[in-house]
């Protein structure tokens, strides 16, 4: 029995150094997470993840195979954003030059850390590289990283209060209407329950509950949290000096975390009272009921489709040369809180095909990819700035 | 044994000494050695590299700092530490659902041993083990969305509620309003039901190896069946219950999907029991994917306190069971 109690010690206290080790030492190397995207492949084609060890190996090597890969094209190796992935995986089945791509859906940080890492043809992120990433961008390869922004998503607020649906219908009225400071102060948990001054002046004719809200947050790092924050920081003072943004934010007490937009989902509609924010494509999946948003103009906004599409139009002109953007002052018909997805590309070092072949698919997704996107609820790049794209597409492996 | 080497009994034909086994036992033994010394090496090998990498995070805030914060804010850097990493809401999530799942798990687990090794007929005992050690089988992303979308719903947030609004709730914070399905609560209880077959085999095993002699004796001198098993068997099986309650809260510290899933996740606590909070597994899977690099360090230095705290646990039991042998004396496990 001794012997026994000891086993049972040594395997208890050997399996808890497993435990709390083994998660974390993977952590050093963002190699060692990125899964070789199996699942997502298995959904397109298989002939995909068939190519997948070649185009890391020989980028300009190509298989025959039932795709219909042009004869000069190669395939291309990419990793990022979860939120690109659905868009993403349709572009890559479909797009017309027949380009092979692996994409590995690990996130935007992810995305960036193999970007500069040039383990990967090309990255995806939902936020820019920031000055210091961009100054080690050109010491890594000696040349530039080009953003290229290709489809704009929004985030919405959502919630689940069955009082506050009848409220709404009983009043005639679409969708509870917030602005910027109300959402600040319903997540700063200065705002408690939906009958407070401030929500009820702009919604007069509604008989609002008295439900405690809850706020759900990402647990993860994550665009849309940056897209959210960005958004409430710019709107609002008191958010920018307690809160401020960023992919993952110090949230206040009382609020509450769900991983993925799934997480929040899965928060916002069981936890009565509970106030989301989510991806716009997953709240009109899941029929989450949504709020309608105050833009610039004073004009509420149900978020839509035409909507998030209207929202970077506002602001074509105050976008920069290098598109590292954030869409602020939303006005006219548009949803004011909208996000840009970029690709991340290099401006020198390809072999050429790999070159020619990421920009036959970029400049295919940008130009005739928009149907797709808007199938699945992005909001594709479109008019005056889509000719602006397709000039940074062309910067691509430029330089000498 | 024979007056050959121990190593082979001789009484079995096909054992018996050869040359050829007399040069392979060196090189078995050198094998064993190796096998053995590689658990240590990977073991130092990984508390060395995380320690190194999660240096910087340590230097910075100081180790009673990175303890004690209470603010956890990631920064941007690739280079160097601009954020501020106060590790305390998670140890003290993580401690906080583990001690309470340990609370539900072993009275439970002691009377389900019990219930098998004694009392239940026998044509019910092999199946209620193979029940037990299914339950042990099952993948902790699987409890997850069962907790998820079901126990939390059915049976934890009712419970909830009517405890936070009985006389109890009112007048505790630890218990009070408001009630939410992302709670220590809902976290504690999943692990629960997660360490509850590894404790129970364990108590099992213990119970079933207090002597017949031991147990015949209290019969014979009157002792109901309710007497023997608290007076006889169960103390005599102290350091084994400890040594399964190890083992059990091993499982609940590192626990991480399951945790990540239901404790709500807000890098924040909260005194209460039934509010979200987080813990050190939870926020280590949930934001390591999209961390920045001067995050990843933070949550590393996570990590290597988590092993910290668990070698700490460990200890402290072997501890308690030295201790209670010494006082109690004659106990059959050590």
């Amino acid at each position: 029995m001794r012997m026994f109690t000891r086993s049972v010690a040594a395997i208890a206290a050997l399996s808890l150094l497993a435990a709390a080790c083994g998660g974390d030492d993977t952590a050093g190397d963002p190699l060692a997470q990125s899964e070789p995207a199996g699942d997502e492949t298995d959904d397109t084609d298989d002939d995909v993840e068939g190519e997948e060890e070649g185009a890391e190996d020989e980028p300009g090597e190509l298989g025959d195979d039932a795709v219909g890969v042009d004869e000069e094209s190669a395939d291309l190796l990419g990793a990022g954003a979860t939120f690109i992935t659905p868009l993403m995986l349709e572009w890559i089945r479909d797009n017309e030059p027949g380009i092979n791509v692996n994409y590995q859906s690990i996130g935007s940080g992810g995305g960036i850390a193999q970007f500069l890492e040039e383990t990967v043809d090309f990255g995806s992120s939902e936020r820019y590289l920031t000055d210091e990433e961009v100054a080690d961008a050109e010491e890594i390869r000696g040349c530039e990283a080009i953003h290229i922004p290709d489809a704009f998503g929004a985030v919405v607020p959502a919630y689940n209060d069955p009082d506050l649906d009848a409220a709404l219908e009983a009043a005639g009225q679409d969708a509870i209407v917030l602005d910027a400071d109300t959402i600040a102060g319903i997540y700063l948990t200065e705002i408690t329950s939906w009958d407070d001054p401030a929500i009820a002046e702009l919604n007069p004719d509604v008989e609002l509950p008295s439900t405690a809200l809850i706020p759900v947050h990402r647990s993860d790092g994550s665009g849309t949290t940056y897209i959210f924050t960005t958004y409430l920081d710019d709107e609002n003072e008191q958010w920018a000096e307690e809160i401020g943004n960023g992919s993952e934010v110090d949230w206040p007490a009382g609020t509450i975390g769900g991983n993925g937009n799934e997480g929040v989902a899965a928060e916002t509609q069981q936890q009565p009272g509970a106030v989301g924010y989510l991806s716009i494509a997953y709240a009109i999946e899941n029929d989450i009921p949504m709020a309608a948003v105050l833009n610039a103009d004073g004009n509420a906004i149900h978020p839509s489709v035409e909507s998030v599409a209207e929202g970077p139009q506002t602001i074509l002109d105050d976008i920069p040369e290098d598109f590292r953007y954030d869409i602020l002052g939303v006005g006219g018909e548009g949803f004011p809180i909208v996000g840009t997805h970029w690709i991340l590309a290099w401006e020198c070092g390809y072999e050429d095909a790999t070159a020619d072949a990421l920009k036959d698919f970029l400049r295919w997704a940008v130009t005739d990819g928009d149907d797709l996107a808007e199938d699945l609820l992005y909001s594709p790049v479109g008019g005056d700035f889509e000719g602006r794209v397709l000039d940074e597409i062309e910067r691509i492996n430029s330089a000498e | 044994m024979s007056s050959t080497s121990t190593a082979f009994a001789p009484t079995h034909r096909g054992l018996r000494g050869s040359a050829r086994g007399r040069r392979a036992d060196p090189l078995f033994r050198a094998m064993l050695v190796l096998a053995a010394s590689s658990v240590l090496l990977i073991l130092a090998a990984m508390i060395v590299r995380t320690s190194i990498e999660a240096s910087p995070v340590f230097a910075s805030e100081g180790i009673f700092g990175f303890v004690t914060g209470q603010e956890w804010s990631v920064g941007t850097s690739r280079s160097e530490v601009t954020g501020t990493y106060g590790a305390f809401p998670f140890i003290y999530g993580t401690l906080k659902i583990s001690f309470i799942a340990i609370l539900l798990a072993v009275p439970t687990s002691i009377g389900i041993a019990l219930f098998t090794n004694e009392v239940a007929p026998a044509w019910l005992r092999k199946p209620l083990i193979y029940t037990i050690d299914t339950l042990a089988m099952v993948p902790s992303v699987v409890y997850a969305l069962v907790g998820l979308y079901f126990f939390r719903v059915v049976f934890w947030g009712p419970m909830g509620e009517l405890v936070a609004g009985s006389p109890l709730g009112e007048a505790t914070t630890f218990f009070g309003p408001p009630v939410l399905l992302a709670s220590y609560w809902s976290a504690a209880n999943i692990l629960t039901i997660m360490i509850l077959p590894i404790i129970t085999a364990i108590c099992r095993d213990v119970f079933a190896q207090v002597p017949a002699d031991e147990r015949n004796a209290a019969f014979a001198m009157g002792a109901t069946r309710w007497e023997v098993m608290s007076r006889v068997i169960v103390p005599q099986s102290f350091s084994g219950i400890v040594g399964g309650t190890m083992l059990g809260l091993g499982r609940a510290l590192g626990e991480t999907l399951a945790v990540a899933v239901l404790i709500g996740s807000s890098q924040r606590w909260a005194p209460q029991l039934f509010f979200g909070g987080d813990s050190m597994t939870a926020v280590i899977a949930n934001t390591f994917a999209d961390a920045h690099p001067e995050a990843v360090w933070a949550l590393l230095a996570i990590g290597v306190t988590l092993f910290f705290i668990t070698m700490s646990v460990n200890i402290a039991a072997r501890l308690i069971v030295a201790r209670v042998n010494r006082r109690v004396g004659g106990s059959v496990v050590a």
